[in-house]
């Protein structure tokens, strides 16, 4: 299977090659979820061979990380994989501590895991929303986003903002949990699982939809690791990986959930795999909630993070940290280090070169979904051009993470 | 990974590449090599197939204008079983920045050296489709060098004068 | 017990007044200029294009959503081809590979069409004062109605979809700037 990635492609070489038809699709195209345009060449209806080519959302993150002092890079960092937002804060924010070698206090890492749990649950309902709409289940995006506006509320109520929430700092979150927010959080969790029952009664035994994705675009566990893959793609493989079990962060080995992995790794065990994992989502955030720890939601450690208003009236020293804080940031040693979490689309990891300063050498972003959809020129080979939508479907990429 | 197993790794294959290593360091648990671009092939091959690092995380570079040689590339793979990650650094100078290709060793290095080369000028040897990715085909400049101006348009505030400032006079 | 002073009775007016040419058809007939009518049937089905770019898309995903609904007021569908829509919702930052893409979806939109430019990514670059991102989408395509935020509320798409429609309302039909 290695010799897919690296046969070169040389125009006419194949004499059925001069028939075959070249067809554009995208960059706008309601089903390649974002602005991604993908040539494809065609005999008939059957793709034989396809190039993704992408960047037509590529925004100069990592560019613009090197400009901004390591607090003003969390807000930047919300917007690259804009469907799971506070995944991206901590994964950034996670790279600093492990450079400056900062302990996260436990209230914050069960905020922290909170509001991932959430983004996660939110994406995956927008996943399934979509990846519906484009094999004509239209309801079901009606579906989704009944449910995904009750997380977008809790986001709201807690960082003041429905997306782009940007509410880690280095050390912790920015701010504790405002007065009935775990009552609000309850009665979601309550009111989800009999949903989430409804929607999966919508789509697992309907022959439709089971037409549609059962053995397209299948990935062995071998050709997964091979590609590069993570997140449920590489677990519907049947490889067992997820970074909240193998390299636990946030304080996620307390919590008791199971990672789902599929069998065939077709189209449908990605669905079945997507779903089982909101359903262990919702399992963590009752956890979460129920043993949410008191205490201090930001380190107490003062060169790196802002001090509490009111001390600002008696303490000189936190007027001073305070100043430095906003005006400079912090600068932390010289050195490298590779951070990682696991966003709804597999491992998302945060490379930070430091020199000493206090902004960023060099932030590169691990994107889960660049990874992912690399695989694509595999695995349409011999397929119809209604099983792209499909497969495109079930990689689940967010092109803002793919171009950053 | 654990400070007994990263310099027993690196004993290992200082043993068995002689003079291919150049340093290695164990930041915040972190390993890296620096490894010399002629035997890079070499040393990539032999940990995936001896010591088990199949899954390749990202390929990208870090510019150091100051310094001479002026890149850093750098891979950076991990091993499922023994979930343990190596960062393996070379070095290319300019003019002409140019190291091996890994593809042949992970093939999932593919689009991460493309994406180095558009954004970094620095040519892969043995790339199998070495082209832009992220920017136009036609754009000139390697936007995430450190001597590459990237503002769009300077903010020009109420009271400032617009002499020279004229958005449409950036870009010369 | 006072003078009772009646006032006078006001004369009839409209039905009361018995019929005359005009009304004795009753309600059966409305009389507006053409301008007005056309503007009516134009700013009541809006159609969009799919044009979602980035985050902003996602909201304008929301806005279609059951809690917010659009197609209260007249965007029904969102239509995937440029020629049936009449407004382009630039959602999102647009990078300097999209940019003729942009233009050219917009060219094959057919008149009358309208462009919200919705967002800060869209209306001005947002934070991205960089070499990737097009500085504000109006150095592209003419703009009608630009909409804060990061990622705007779909309350306020709807704002701007119903300012839209009021601007609509008050076109002169012949000449549109183009």
């Amino acid at each position: 299977m290695a010799d897919v990635f690296i046969e070169p492609r040389i125009r006419g070489a194949n004499e059925e090659e001069t028939e075959w038809m070249d067809l554009n699709m995208g960059p706008q195209h309601p089903s390649t979820h974002g602005v991604l345009r993908v040539k494809l060449k065609l005999d008939g209806e059957v793709v034989r061979d396809a190039d993704a080519d992408i960047g037509y959302l590529h925004t100069g993150f990592e560019k613009s990380f090197e400009d901004k002092t390591y607090t003003q890079g969390i807000t930047f960092s919300d917007r690259m994989d804009y469907l799971g937002p506070p995944i991206n804060n901590v994964g950034f924010v996670s790279a600093v501590e492990k450079l400056m070698e900062i302990d996260v206090p436990p209230r914050a890492q069960a905020i922290r895991v909170m509001m991932m749990e959430l983004a996660r649950l939110g994406s995956h309902e927008l996943w399934l929303g979509t990846a519906g709409l484009d094999l004509g289940v239209y309801s079901g995006f009606f579906y989704a986003w009944r449910d995904r506006e009750l997380i977008l509320d809790l986001n709201e109520a807690y960082a003041g903002v429905r997306m782009m929430t940007s509410f880690t700092r280095v050390g912790g979150v920015a701010w504790d949990l405002p007065d009935g927010w775990l009552d609000q959080l309850q009665r979601f969790i309550d009111l989800m699982p009999p949903r989430i029952d409804d929607f999966e009664s919508m789509l697992t035994n309907n022959p439709i939809w089971l037409e549609r994705l059962r053995g397209v675009g299948p990935l062995t566990g071998q050709q997964a690791i091979e590609a590069g893959v993570t997140g449920p793609m590489l677990r519907a493989s049947g490889v067992d990986y997820d970074v909240r079990k193998a390299f636990p962060y946030c304080g996620y080995e307390q919590y008791d959930f199971d990672v789902p992995l599929g069998v065939n790794g077709d189209c449908f065990d990605r669905y079945k795999v997507r779903v089982q994992e909101m359903r262990e989502s919702l399992k963590i955030l009752q956890q979460a909630k129920d043993n949410l720890p008191d205490g201090p939601w930001l380190t107490n450690n003062r060169k790196v993070a802002l001090p509490p208003r009111t001390e600002l009236n008696t303490s000189m020293e936190a007027v001073i940290h305070h100043f430095r804080l906003v005006s400079e940031g912090f600068k932390g040693p010289v050195g490298d280090v590779y951070a990682f979490v696991e966003s709804p689309r597999g491992e998302l990891g945060f490379y930070l070169v430091s020199d000493g300063a206090n902004k960023p050498y060099r932030m590169k972003v691990r994107p889960p979904s660049f990874c992912n959809l690399q695989p694509l020129r595999q695995l349409v080979h011999g397929v119809l051009v209604a099983d792209v939508i499909a497969i495109m479907g079930s990689m689940d990429f967010i092109l803002g993470d793919v171009d950053r | 990974m654990s400070e007994s197993a990263a310099n027993a790794l690196v004993q290992r294959l200082q043993a068995a590449f002689p003079g291919a290593l150049l340093e290695s360091s164990d930041f915040r648990g972190d390993l890296s090599i620096v490894v010399e671009s002629d035997t890079l092939v070499e040393v990539a091959a032999h940990l995936k197939a001896n010591e088990g690092f199949k899954y390749f995380l990202y390929g990208t570079a870090v510019d150091w204008p100051a310094r001479d040689p002026r890149f850093t590339v750098v891979w950076e793979v991990r091993s499922l079983e023994a979930k343990t990650r190596i960062r393996i650094k070379t070095t290319a100078a300019m003019p002409e920045p140019h190291v091996p290709s890994l593809t042949a060793v992970w093939p999932a290095a593919n689009w991460h050296e493309r994406e180095t080369y558009d954004l970094f000028g620095i040519t892969f040897d043995g790339h199998p489709d070495l082209r832009r990715i992220l920017m136009p085909a036609s754009w000139e400049g390697f936007p995430l060098r450190k001597d590459y101006v990237s503002f769009g348009e300077p903010v020009i505030f109420s009271d400032q004068k617009l002499e020279g400032l004229e958005p449409d006079a950036i870009r010369g | 017990m006072g003078e009772l002073t009646l006032r006078p009775v006001p004369t009839p007016t409209g039905r009361a007044a018995g019929p005359t040419p005009l009304n004795a058809l009753g309600d059966n007939i409305l009389t507006t200029s053409l301008d007005k009518v056309i503007n009516w049937g134009r700013s009541s089905a809006i159609w969009p294009a799919l044009f979602g770019l980035a985050c902003c898309a996602i909201e304008m995903m929301g806005t279609v959503g059951p809690r917010h609904d659009l197609s209260r007021f007249g965007s029904e569908l969102f239509r995937a081809s440029p020629r049936q829509a009449d407004l382009m919702i630039v959602s999102g930052r647009v990078s300097i590979k999209m940019a003729p893409v942009l233009r050219q979806i917009y060219d094959q939109m057919p008149e009358p069409k309208w462009v919200i430019a919705m967002g800060a990514c869209a209306s001005s670059a947002g934070m991205f004062n960089n070499y990737a991102i097009v500085q504000s989408v109006d150095k592209i395509v003419p703009v009608d109605i630009y909409v804060p935020g990061c990622p705007p509320r779909p309350e306020a798409l709807i704002d701007a979809v119903i300012k839209l429609q009021r601007r609509i309302r008050g076109e002169p039909l012949v000449k549109r700037s183009a």
